[in-house]
């Protein structure tokens, strides 16, 4: 199966996303019939073409899912589980062609928002109960843990199929 | 006064760095083996005050010390899916006064992330930081220390403040080893901290407590945090430091509750926090008098400026007052602002007494505070009044007792019986005679039974003059004037 285009890609969740801006009108028709448009923030036709080359496949170490496992307790269970993660990193590399030179990085799509401040007034707690309720174990009222963390053990004692890698 | 046991905490990093001494003349002095110079320890701080406000950063669940446990966690502070975080104002406004205070420049768009791991006490598995762009940054903290223990010589020095962040606490955990447990309360999960990170610009355990105790100052002063910490809890962390030996680059933290210093929690390999921005929270943006904008609602608005005016003095300044209007020493105004309501209990006194702030000072440093350290009270505790002791004072200027009766009195009044001092004064007879003629009648009797002594004084030993005031003293049992007596001694004599 063909990668589709980042470009395509895309257009296509454009499309599919449903409430979109609808189709930009011609800019000569515009001009007589509705106010000067304002600058969309993405082109309508993509600024940059996709290499032909793909990205080398970077292979995912062990060691690397090791420490994922331990940091995340997440389980890659099995080889179809490693090779998932190996093809998502693959389709997130293709990012890396993209001029990003001059391009402030957005990290929350709420960056234009303002950030709310709430009083600093008592308007909460007291539901002790209520929060107890969802314990399975509890003394008095405290919530009950495990002493500690109790780290994964360490790779050669799991029983994990990382292990046969 | 409440102690929060984690008022305040600190983690103690510890680096080594390689120091370049130069001499006199400005070049470098090379020692050791290899011909480098040798390694000197440099203490970097970072120290989480728990910022003073009625509720949460992120919640409106009640921020208090000792309550039931669970009673004062929200649905969020539990971490229960869909909750989100809503921003506390009260908390922005303490950073950014801390900020101020300690000479940061404010950003005034500062972000917020998530910083990741697992325990028991942070249901969440993470934390809510701010890790790439805090509230404040680039500041300076300065503190002075007594090069010897006699607080005769003070030196000040600076500490560079690398930048200050707003930023979660964790719940408690009680650690129950014998049932192989822990009881977790997330009464705390959720409070606001104020983490004040320093750059390794101190030397030794001695600067960074100094240092530590002018923050604690400093928070008190603006009212950001209480930062209460027990006394004991610096001096443990000052001997962790000192037995931090030759290690390198270990970083330690303090566990209050344990009472010692813990290996980091999670220690498999290095720790990977796994930051990212917290996606439900836009960036904070913060305005001064220039950039406010004009139609916002007042209570969405922090203007640093605003902020800026409404400083109280911080303690050097209000050290550097005292001095100037007391004529008091500098190591004086320290000691004052060191201890809970002294400086108040001075600026009483002073008002109420004829005497001067330079000697009025003396009785409270030396004689007062020593009482109070002696039977560990406060000032608000002390069984003498500013009122009863400038009475004494008083009485002890317009010379109507001596000074050893003064403190005689004073050691009455100790008693907390409720006499005044001149009521202690008249039943003890302490009043010095006033009666000139009675003191001459007396220092002649000294001088007819003296015989020997007076021909060694007339022959133009002086010294010997201090035996005879000492008789005249015993003789009027304490209460002549010295100054009096040896005056007529050597008008007598002289004739």
């Amino acid at each position: 199966m063909r990668a589709l285009t980042l470009g395509r890609w895309l257009r296509g969740a454009r499309g599919r996303g449903g409430a979109r801006a609808p189709r930009r009108v011609p800019p000569a028709r515009a001009a007589l019939t509705a106010p000067a448009p304002r600058p969309a923030p993405v082109p309508p036709r993509p600024a940059w073409q996709r290499g032909q080359q793909r990205p080398p496949q970077r292979k995912v170490t062990v060691e690397v899912l090791d420490r994922l496992e331990h940091l995340a307790l997440v389980d890659f269970r099995d080889a179809e589980g490693v090779e998932r993660l190996q093809k998502a990193i693959q389709f997130a590399d293709q990012l890396h062609e993209v001029n990003t030179d001059g391009v402030e990085p957005m990290d929350s799509v709420l960056e234009d928002r303002c950030l709310y401040l709430r009083e600093d007034d008592v308007t909460e707690g007291n539901c002790t109960n209520e929060l107890l309720k969802n314990a399975r174990e509890k003394v008095e009222e405290y919530f009950v843990a495990p002493p500690g963390n109790i780290p994964l053990p360490k790779l050669e004692e799991r029983e994990t199929f990382l292990q046969g890698s | 006064m409440a102690a929060a046991a984690r008022g305040y905490s600190g983690v103690w990093r510890r680096a080594w760095q390689r120091a370049v001494a130069c001499n006199a003349r400005g070049g470098a002095v090379l020692a050791g083996k290899s011909g480098l110079a040798p390694w000197v320890p440099v203490v970097g701080l970072e120290i989480h005050a728990q910022i003073s406000s009625n509720s949460k950063l992120f919640s409106g669940s009640q921020v208090q010390f000792a309550a039931p446990p669970n009673s004062l966690v929200s649905f969020f502070d539990a971490s229960l899916p869909g909750t989100l975080p809503v921003l506390n104002r009260r908390c922005v406004e303490a950073a950014v006064m801390t900020g101020l205070a300690l000479n940061c420049s404010i950003n005034k768009k500062s972000l917020f992330d998530r910083k990741h791991y697992f325990y028991a006490d942070l249901p969440a598995g993470y934390q809510i930081t701010q890790q790439r762009v805090p509230i404040a940054v680039n500041g300076s903290l300065s503190y002075s220390l007594c090069i010897d223990n006699k607080m005769s010589q003070m030196v000040t020095k600076t500490v560079r403040i690398k930048q200050i962040q707003l930023e979660q606490d964790s719940g408690k955990s009680l650690h129950d080893d014998t049932r192989s447990q822990t009881l977790v309360d997330l009464n705390r999960a959720g409070v606001g901290l104020m983490e004040v990170v320093m750059e390794p610009d101190m030397c030794c355990g001695e600067e960074a407590a100094a240092a530590v105790r002018e923050l604690q100052l400093i928070l008190q002063t603006l009212g950001s945090s209480q930062a209460v910490m027990a006394d004991y809890e610096i001096e443990r962390q000052i001997e962790e430091l000192e037995n931090g030996g030759t290690i390198l680059n270990e970083t330690r933290a303090f566990d209050s509750k344990l009472g010692c210093t813990v290996p980091m929690r999670d220690k498999e390999g290095k720790q990977d926090y796994r930051f990212m921005p917290e996606p439900n929270l836009p960036p904070l943006i913060l305005y001064d008098a220039k950039s406010l904008p004009a139609n916002m609602n007042h209570q969405q608005v922090v203007n640093i400026d605003w902020i800026h005016e409404r400083l109280p003095d911080l303690p050097s300044v209000k050290r550097a007052k005292l001095v100037e209007q007391y004529g008091i020493l500098p190591e004086h105004s320290f000691t004052l602002l060191n201890e809970d309501g002294l400086t108040e209990f001075f600026e009483n006194v002073v008002k109420q007494t004829q005497m001067k702030p330079k000697k009025v000072i003396g009785w409270i440093l030396n004689d007062l505070l020593s009482y109070l350290k002696q039977h560990s009270l406060t000032v608000e505790e002390s069984p003498v009044s500013s009122v009863l002791l400038a009475d004494l004072l008083n009485l002890l200027e317009k010379k109507e007792i001596s000074s050893t009766a003064a403190k005689q009195v004073l050691a009455e009044l100790w008693k907390g019986e409720g006499k005044t001092p001149l009521e202690i004064v008249k039943e003890k007879k302490l009043e010095l005679i006033q009666d000139q003629k009675e003191l001459e009648q007396i220092c002649q009797a000294v001088i007819d039974g003296q015989e020997n002594e007076v021909m060694a004084i007339k022959a133009g030993n002086r010294k010997v003059l201090n035996k005879l005031i000492g008789l005249v003293q015993r003789e009027t049992q304490g209460r002549s004037n010295p100054v009096l007596v040896k005056q007529l001694l050597e008008k007598k004599l002289s004739e």
